[in-house]
């Protein structure tokens, strides 16, 4: 149990997967001009990362490794992240179409959201078991989330801010990241 | 018919390398261009792989665009994607191992570069063969050209020093480190996940200036004589 809290906060905070791995900028500076739009952002990227986290290691274990071909792995991560993104937009649809006009939008961008096949990798280089592989899937989207509604709110007062003009849009945003950045070496050590 | 052909080129190199830059303007591939820009080394590396991909991508989507409806073409890009950075992959694995592991997993994640799939959907779609491979090569060399100077610019902040283990990716050019600032104490931060934020937030500020100056000259010019200068300054 202590590992999975270890695991949890190691990823949340510590090797964070924004700020500390560099995977998932892409929506992190795309989708964070308004906080609705990072919450609804976070909560499908959540649910998607951590299914896929899951799904590429059962596929890993008992596909790739018994046919002996590991080195396809790269290609058949983003085909079940890609079907598990297309399988959840049609779950989504059926069951709450209100929760899919929210999230909708979002789904078809998660595909080449780095940090989605990069959690996926990890898990295989780290050695993760099924549970730890979900946890680790799990903690990461959460530390993502984390950052991406924090960076959003700090966006959205930024809005206002009167920036040099060579500075104004992504520049400020970038430097913005930096500082939190900065913050988050702090955690360097915590676990 | 060449003098046209010749524009084209012109016209997608430019809009390649400086005002629709991949990295600088569109702000794709942020992923790997801050997690591996840490060196020269491992930011040439890259570099050379994802414009490989590039080009290669862009030729064989250009090749198929006849065959694919616009229902599956996305997950056909994606998986030619994938099978040539499983090629560049497998490639690396046998030629420059230690470079591999240097990048490490930034290799395999050259699939999710969007500026890739982005490049093969609105260009390489609905373009010939030669001239998409074209536009791989321009869109390859703006992203690596920023890539490689953000690399630079933290290198040297960073330790004082260039091209650092340059043999692991040209194994015959050994010691060709400079020493850019002698006795340097080194500045841990440019070289830690923060630097490569502030230095891309630099560099784009200084895109914005130049294409600010730029635009003001151009302004200027186009209003030589005083006369008409305050004019415009009377309504405005």
């Amino acid at each position: 149990m202590s590992e999975i809290i270890i695991l949890l906060i190691s990823a949340i905070l510590v090797n964070n997967f924004v700020l500390v791995q560099f995977l998932g900028l892409c929506p992190f500076m795309g989708s964070s001009n308004k906080i609705e739009t990072a919450i609804g952002m976070s909560a499908a990227t959540t649910f998607v990362l951590t299914l896929a986290s899951m799904v590429s290691y059962l596929v890993y274990q008992y596909l790739l490794i018994p046919l002996d071909i590991t080195w396809l792995r790269t290609i058949a991560f983003i085909v079940v992240i890609a079907a598990l993104v297309n399988f959840t937009e049609i779950l989504m649809l059926k069951t709450s179409p209100l929760l899919h006009k929210v999230l909708g939008i979002f789904l078809p961008l998660i595909t080449t959201n780095c940090a989605v096949l990069g959690v996926a990798l990890l898990n295989i280089n780290a050695g993760n078991s099924f549970v730890e592989s979900a946890f680790y899937g799990f903690g990461a989207a959460l530390g993502f989330s984390l950052v991406l509604v924090l960076f959003a709110a700090l966006r959205e007062k930024l809005s206002l801010a009167d920036v040099p003009a060579p500075f104004q849009g992504p520049s400020i945003a970038m430097i913005t990241a930096a500082l939190m950045s900065l913050a988050f070496m702090g955690f360097t050590g915590l676990v | 018919m060449m003098t046209s052909m010749n524009k084209k080129l012109k016209n997608i190199s430019a809009q390649a390398l400086w005002q629709n830059n991949p990295a600088l303007v569109q702000l794709l591939g942020l992923c790997p261009l801050l997690a591996v820009s840490s060196s020269v080394v491992n930011a040439l590396g890259l570099a050379l792989v994802t414009t490989l991909v590039l080009i290669f991508s862009n030729l064989m989507v250009s090749l198929i665009r006849h065959q694919i409806t616009a229902a599956i073409r996305l997950p056909v890009f994606v998986l030619i994607i994938a099978s040539f950075v499983t090629c560049a992959e497998l490639l690396m694995q046998a030629y420059a191992y230690s470079l591999y592991l240097s990048i490490g997993i930034f290799i395999p994640l050259i699939v999710t570069n969007c500026a890739i799939l982005g490049r093969a959907v609105t260009f390489a779609a609905n373009n010939s063969p030669l001239i998409s491979a074209f536009d791989g090569l321009m869109m390859g060399l703006g992203f690596s050209s920023v890539l490689i100077l953000l690399g630079a610019l933290r290198e040297i902040f960073g330790t004082g020093k260039l091209f650092a283990n340059l043999d692991i990716l040209l194994p015959m050019a050994t010691n060709l480190e400079i020493t850019i600032l002698p006795n340097y104490p080194g500045f841990l931060f440019a070289l830690l996940p923060p630097g490569a934020f502030l230095f891309m937030g630099l560099l784009l500020a200084l895109k914005n200036f130049i294409d600010q100056q730029i635009v003001e000259k151009n302004i200027k010019n186009l209003s030589p004589n005083p006369s008409s200068s305050s004019l415009a300054e009377d309504i405005s």
